[in-house]
């Protein structure tokens, strides 16, 4: 290991000759400004500081405080959800209540929750800060994303409080059940569920436009796009799967909010309800499904991709390691995405379609396995032989490539229609889908937030509470998760409100029931310490120090840490290389960050990028 | 430097991300508002092709046929059904009133305040009996007995898919019309050549503006193109 690396300051050392003939001034050179300094809107009044804030570091925290609050809720219905799948026997709740605490789980988890933490928090703290710019493109317009959020985070919670309480549908909302007497909510709560919805879209579009627009158009001098972190490219990748799958899930609502309400029948075939026929006639409940998931899809990549992008960089920072072929993870990112706009009918393959159809639709599935499998080995490889530090987003990222690897193979079973038939509808198809979209985006949420904490609050999070946080939640995910493939296998149907023993299900996947609700609740019990550490170490956390892991992406290289309004002080930076110039041989710290010019590291092997 | 120079710039396709990617701005000289616009059109496309789609998806499986559309959609003129008429007018409105948007933008940039005021103002004028014709059109169908939710020429999806998508056309138009008022009373106030901030944005009005204001009109003009195409000559 020494011996090798003597050699490479012997190769550094060749390299200076070579660097010291070209340093002229002009070394530092950096394209001419392309813009002029962006204007901001700048707050006069308490109200436009912290509540109609327009500053997007605000509105980012802003977005994630209201998502993880609504994501507690969502945690707590799943403690709910499995207390009564262990333990029938207490009676908590009723079927009509189990199936809307299953809706409103999956619903909030999936968009309340992880999409506007990803993008809404996450994309409002980084974008700007990322690409060296003062702020989004239109801060006006993000204030009013934040706030349609809020609305539509308001609406969903007013459906617990109406008649009928919220929908019991499932988080699919299938027509024509989600309408129809009988099941729960199908009154007013699936009306504020699909207007909740419609309000998010809106809200999300506003978002959306500032995201795209200040990736592509906001960038410091010299910040091209192939020099953008990997968090970026993921979340921007994202944003554009979302402004074109949003508008199905639109259409979708709009058109059940019409059969709802005014007796339309886009959805509703011909049908006998509670012995009297119903006067819809002729709609065609497939239409919804395909609407459905042209929306749904893409939407397991609105929450992976930023995921992925996240990792790519925490992986390296906390390696001490370039990242392993940066232009394929971007290529792979945009590839994922681009094809996940080919693969939703997967979803239907028991809905009745063409078995050609499904033929399809399994091999685009599995082609997407090629661009992940190379992020996943290109994740791998940046590991491989880097300076590995067990630091707190570390081991998060490292419990996320486990996880992320182990729910994509599952996906391998149940893109192929023929292993999917028997498997539709199981606890495999849960285990699956809460490895590769719950557990796997949450682990990097986590190893985001201990990460960017110190750039938002100034103080580092407890690591003692996180390592807790972290082996508790990363052992006790697959305590739940890995006995639910093993009842899916055996055949245990997924929302079913009662397991008992019956002729027809396994007497072991009893036991095993009461053990995932075991390992439940002391999971979401370690996600309480978390919250108690996010909260009191805003006050009593260790000060941290200016870029305390030594990054070198430009969110960390503000003149102040946290950032102030309008991020860079006088001047925005200059961007000289990508961010991951890491342990560069000849280089006197083992980083060298973004807006670092080459005269300052003469003798460093740098490589173009 | 040398990394400058052109021969060491990439080739071929390998020139396209290359260029794309390079310095600031992915779209050169674009002002941010108008690429936004780009992509919120995009965006809306896919929403107008998801009900177009649906359309024809519930036309193609309803149980029941299809009204006959130059027959529902006729207008009586001197006592004789006259198939397409209306919404002949209706289209040549709407086409109409891209053009006098064009011309507005280019008057706007010509900065001729007068010129471009009034024909902004033409434009909103145009949208407004637009909408105007569809209201009575809606009011004729309604009129006949023709509902969301059934009508008495055949299936019922009929109704149900024509009020929607035409609702959200004519919504598009209207917050078009809204918009173009505004700006009207905009050009003719000054606002763009004094720079005056927005209300709400706090932001320097520029003539730029009105092009992403004509942008979206032309874009709201081109579904008409497409809805009138699915609806009434299919």
């Amino acid at each position: 290991m020494s011996d090798d690396y003597e050699h490479k300051l012997e190769a550094k050392s060749d390299y200076v000759a070579d660097a010291s003939s070209a340093s002229s001034p002009d070394v530092d050179s950096v394209p001419a400004a392309e813009l002029p300094d962006q204007e901001l809107y700048h707050s006069h009044s308490w109200w436009t500081t912290y509540v109609f804030s327009q500053d997007a570091k605000y509105i980012g925290i802003q977005y994630a405080l209201t998502a993880i609050g609504t994501g507690l809720l969502g945690l707590v219905l799943s403690w709910l959800m499995r207390i009564q799948l262990a333990f029938p026997g207490l009676g908590w709740l009723d079927p009509a209540s189990y199936y809307q605490f299953v809706t409103m789980h999956g619903m909030i988890m999936v968009v309340y929750l992880l999409t506007a933490l990803f993008l809404g928090g996450f994309g409002n703290l980084l974008i700007p800060l990322m690409c060296g710019a003062r702020d989004m493109a239109f801060p006006y317009v993000n204030m009013l994303s934040y706030w349609a959020f809020v609305v539509a985070v308001l609406v969903l919670l007013a459906s617990f409080f109406v008649p009928g309480g919220p929908t019991g549908a499932g988080w699919t909302l299938y027509p024509p059940q989600a309408i129809t007497a009988g099941t729960p909510g199908s009154d007013m709560g699936i009306i504020l569920m699909l207007v909740s919805l419609i309000l998010f879209v809106a809200g999300f579009t506003m978002g959306g436009l500032n995201y795209i627009i200040t990736v592509l158009q906001l960038r410091a001098r010299g910040m091209t796009l192939m020099r953008l972190p990997l968090t970026i490219w993921g979340i921007f990748t994202a944003t554009v799967l979302a402004m074109f799958a949003f508008p199905a899930l639109l259409v979708g609502c709009l058109m059940m909010t019409l059969d709802s309400l005014l007796g339309t029948s886009f959805f509703m075939p011909a049908m006998v309800s509670l012995g009297e026929k119903l006067t819809h006639e002729g709609g065609s409940p497939i239409l919804f499904q395909h609407l459905f998931w042209f929306f749904g899809h893409p939407e397991v990549y609105i929450v992976a991709l930023p995921a992925f992008g996240i990792v790519s960089d925490l992986l390296s920072v906390h390696s001490r390691k370039t990242i392993f072929g940066y232009r394929m993870m971007v290529w792979a990112i945009v590839g994922i995405g681009a094809l996940s706009f080919f693969v939703w009918a997967h979803h239907m393959y028991v809905s009745g379609m063409n078995p050609w159809f499904g033929f399809f639709f399994a091999t685009t599935t599995l082609i997407i396995a090629v661009p992940t499998a190379i992020k996943v080995y290109n994740w791998i490889l940046t590991l491989w032989r880097g300076n590995i530090q067990l630091s707190l987003p570390m081991l998060f990222s490292l419990g996320f490539i486990v996880t992320f690897l182990n729910g994509g193979l599952t996906g391998l079973f149940l893109g192929n229609v023929t292993v999917d038939v028997p498997l539709s509808d199981t606890y495999f198809v849960v285990a699956h889908f809460h490895m590769v979209m719950g557990i796997a985006p949450i682990l990097v949420v986590f190893g985001a937030i201990y990460h960017w904490y110190p750039l938002v609050t100034g103080r580092m999070m407890n690591e003692t509470i996180g390592k807790v946080h972290f082996w508790i939640t990363f052992i006790g995910s697959y305590a739940i998760y890995f006995p639910m493939h093993y009842q899916g296998f055996v055949g245990v149907p997924r929302r079913y409100f009662e397991i008992y023993d019956s002729p027809y299900i396994d007497t072991s996947t009893l036991l095993l029931n009461k053990f995932i609700t075991i390992a439940v609740l002391i999971v979401g019990a370690a996600q309480l310490l978390f919250l108690y550490n996010l909260f009191a170490s805003a006050r009593l956390g260790k000060k941290s120090e200016k870029n305390p892991w030594k990054a070198n992406s430009l969110e960390w290289q503000t003149p102040q840490m946290p950032p102030e309004h309008g991020n860079w002080g006088k001047e925005t930076p200059k961007v000289y290389r990508w961010p991951y110039d890491f342990s560069v041989p000849g280089a006197k710290e083992d980083y060298i960050p973004q807006n670092q010019p080459p005269s300052e590291i003469v003798g460093a092997k740098v490589e173009k990028t | 430097m040398s990394d400058s120079s052109l021969e060491n710039l990439p080739k071929g396709w390998k020139s396209v991300p290359n260029d794309l990617g390079s310095d600031q701005t992915a779209f050169k000289g674009v002002q941010w508002g108008k690429a936004m616009m780009w992509i919120f059109l995009l965006s809306d496309t896919f929403i107008f092709s998801c009900f177009l789609i649906s359309y024809m998806k519930g036309r193609a499986s309803t149980v029941v046929d299809w009204p006959n559309t130059s027959e529902v959609f006729s207008l009586d003129f001197m006592g004789v059904p006259v198939p397409l008429l209306l919404i002949a007018i209706m289209t040549f409105v709407l086409i109409t009133s891209s053009g006098t948007m064009a011309l507005a933008v280019k008057y706007g940039y010509e900065k001729n305040k007068k010129m471009c005021g009034w024909f902004i103002f033409a434009t909103a004028i145009g949208g407004l009996t637009f909408v105007g014709m569809q209201a009575y059109e809606w009011s004729k169908l309604i009129h006949e007995g023709v509902r969301p939710w059934s009508n008495p020429f055949g299936a019922g999806q009929f109704g149900s898919y024509f009020f929607m998508i035409t609702g959200f056309h004519g919504t598009h138009v209207s917050i078009g019309v809204i918009f173009l008022f505004i700006f009207a009373r905009k050009v003719f106030r000054g606002d763009f050549d004094t720079g005056k901030r927005g209300f709400f944005t706090t932001m320097k009005s520029d003539y730029v503006s009105i092009e992403i204001l004509g942008l979206y009109w032309h874009f709201v003009d081109l579904v008409w193109v497409f809805i009138f195409a699915f609806f009434y000559l299919w």
